[in-house]
């Protein structure tokens, strides 16, 4: 089935990314392509094989709820785009 | 060896000339920032060049040494991949929406490199946040291969590959997801090693995709790769995913026998389009291994015509998880218009932020874990992944360690395949099926194309046995000299050809 500029739109929105239109075409191709090679997967026969999520048989590690970072938050927050003091600031979120 | 150039050395060679006495952990960081000085115009292996961090760590192993210390890395210099979060030293990851981002702490490995007393001479050079197969998707400037500048490094870890085949440190860190460090290593002419899933901490390395990254080191020979492994490798409770088994003594296996040992040949790694010199030259590697005493068997690894499928369903869909954080809130870029809601700044911030490729693969995860295609695409990547694993399960028990080409050519040219994502992403059809089964492998030189462009041997081991592609590698560069060769001065030779 091939990829729409409709599904281009659709999975940009969904991944919180904006598109110029000449890219939305651009990017619509690629996946296309992409997504027809990887369609070869489709003549593989895995009836009754179990999907691998990881490949390290671990249990999850549980440690104390304890903090053990030094507490900095100056230091923290100073990568940040725009703050107040040790808050972060975005633009309005309720009309 | 006294009168080879300090920057032609191995580690091996630096320390002996440390614990003699003869320099200095200071003489030799100036020697290498002089050189990186020199061909980074070139080569581009570098995004920072850390000149007062390598002085002031320099000074600090001298301290140390003077004191009794020893160490196999004390007072070597060294690069990191731009991936590595390293406090008060920006870290970008090779893209935009980073630019600018100085974390406030180290990674695991960066600790441990530190605490063995190695000198910080940069960072460098990567495709954007790991995704891709040349250094072309960096978003400041792609890395020239030292050997031909018209030539890409290969990556993601090229700048890491091409610091050390240039002189510009004597070992480097990068990560491999599908090949990110073997592929640059045989397109540089240089050693490299992608350990088994768990045993190098991934704490503080920016994440690609979680369930494939692994932290290695580049250097010029296996044993330099042992050194270097042996002090980043280990127990991290700080990543969930690293496993708490004991490091062997990576440099005491290094005992140069593999007699008895038995090298697999997996047929289906010598595929169609292989360029010729590159099959001769892996071919006459294994037959030398041959006649060092190994057996040689042929086995089978019958799924590897689907890990390229699989690898770009799940590692996408891991990395659109993954990049969701570059949100414009936390670090990193903001961009945002003075009336745009915050749906509106996220969107403008990731479109400014991120480089094509990126994007690509957000959209590609995104698109293979939306509703109605999980099953079809994801799941379908999880069970044939589970396929890949079993078929290297089967193949060890016919062998010790498996033998193959690292990629089907060498180097290819600057900007030959930034057009065609699909073209580029088969230049690692050879290596992705390791990261897919969590596996250890090696890469290492094994030979030189007609034009003098390096050809690059994988072994690789059982999980948790990098000592066994360690062994058989370097008893290789014991009876080899492919490893001695150095490139030409950047720029001076065979530049000019983009």
């Amino acid at each position: 089935m091939p990829v729409s500029l409709e599904d281009v739109r659709h999975i940009a929105l969904l991944a919180r990314l904006g598109l110029a239109p000449a890219e939305e075409e651009r990017l619509r191709r690629d996946l296309d392509s992409i997504l027809g090679y990887v369609a070869q997967l489709e003549s593989l026969d895995v009836s009754g094989v179990e999907p691998t999520a990881h490949v390290v048989d671990l249990p999850t590690p549980l440690r104390e709820d304890r903090a053990t970072n030094p507490e900095r938050p100056e230091e923290m927050v100073e990568n940040a785009p725009d703050r107040d003091r040790t808050f972060l600031r975005v633009p309005k979120i309720i009309e | 060896m006294s009168t080879k150039n300090p920057t032609d050395w191995t580690i091996a060679e630096a320390r002996k000339s440390l614990e003699a006495g003869e320099t200095s952990a200071l003489d030799l960081a100036r020697a290498f920032l002089d050189r990186a000085a020199s061909v980074e115009p070139a080569v581009h292996a570098l995004l920072e060049r850390t000149t007062d961090r390598a002085l002031s760590d320099a000074r600090a192993a001298d301290a140390r040494r003077a004191k009794g210390e020893r160490g196999p890395l004390l007072g070597i210099p060294v690069v990191l991949k731009d991936i590595f979060a390293t406090r008060g030293i920006p870290t970008t990851c090779g893209s935009r929406i980073l630019e600018g981002f100085v974390p406030p702490y180290d990674a695991d490995a960066v600790e441990r490199l530190s605490r063995a007393g190695a000198v910080l001479v940069g960072k460098s050079n990567l495709d954007e946040f790991a995704m891709g197969s040349s250094t072309e998707n960096s978003a400041f400037g792609p890395t020239a291969n030292p050997w031909d500048t018209g030539r890409v490094a290969g990556g993601s870890s090229g700048g890491s590959a091409a610091a050390v085949a240039a002189g510009e440190c004597l070992a480097s860190l990068g990560t491999d997801t599908g090949g990110s460090i073997r592929l640059p290593a045989s397109y540089c002419g240089v050693c490299g090693m992608k350990p088994t899933y768990g045993r190098v901490s991934r704490y503080g390395v920016i994440a690609y995709a979680s369930s494939l990254d692994q932290v290695g080191p580049f250097a010029r020979t296996v044993a330099d790769l042992a050194d270097v492994l042996g002090v980043i490798a280990g127990h991290d409770p700080r990543d969930s995913t690293s496993v708490p088994a004991p490091v062997p003594d990576y440099a005491a296996a290094l005992d140069g026998r593999v007699a008895g040992l038995r090298i697999g040949v997996p047929r289906e790694y010598f595929v169609p389009g292989m360029a010729p010199e590159v099959e001769a030259a892996v071919r006459e590697a294994i037959e030398r291994l041959r006649s060092l005493g190994a057996t040689i068997v042929e086995v089978g690894l019958p799924h590897t015509k689907y890990a390229v499928a699989t690898y770009y369903l799940v590692a996408p869909a891991e990395a659109s998880s993954n990049l969701a954080r570059y949100d414009g809130v936390r670090f990193g870029l903001r961009k945002a218009a003075a009336d745009a809601n915050l749906l509106d700044m996220y969107r403008e911030t990731r479109d400014a932020g991120f480089g094509a490729e990126v994007k690509r693969r957000i959209l590609l995860g995104t698109y293979a874990l939306s509703a109605g295609y999980y099953d079809a695409f994801y799941l379908k990547a999880q069970k044939a992944r589970t396929l890949i694993r079993d078929d290297f399960a089967k193949a060890f028990a016919e062998c010790d360690v498996l033998a193959t080409p690292v990629a089907p050519t060498v180097a290819f040219g600057l900007g030959e395949k930034t057009e065609d994502p699909l073209a580029m992403y088969l230049s690692d059809v050879l290596t992705i099926s390791v990261n897919l089964a969590g596996l250890p492998a090696l890469a290492l030189p094994c030979g030189f194309d007609g034009a003098g462009l390096p050809i690059g041997l994988q072994l690789i081991a059982p999980a948790f046995r990098e000592e066994a592609a360690l062994r058989v590698g370097d008893a290789f560069q014991r009876a080899t000299d492919w490893h001695e060769r150095r490139p030409p001065a950047p720029g001076a030779a065979k530049g000019g050809a983009r």
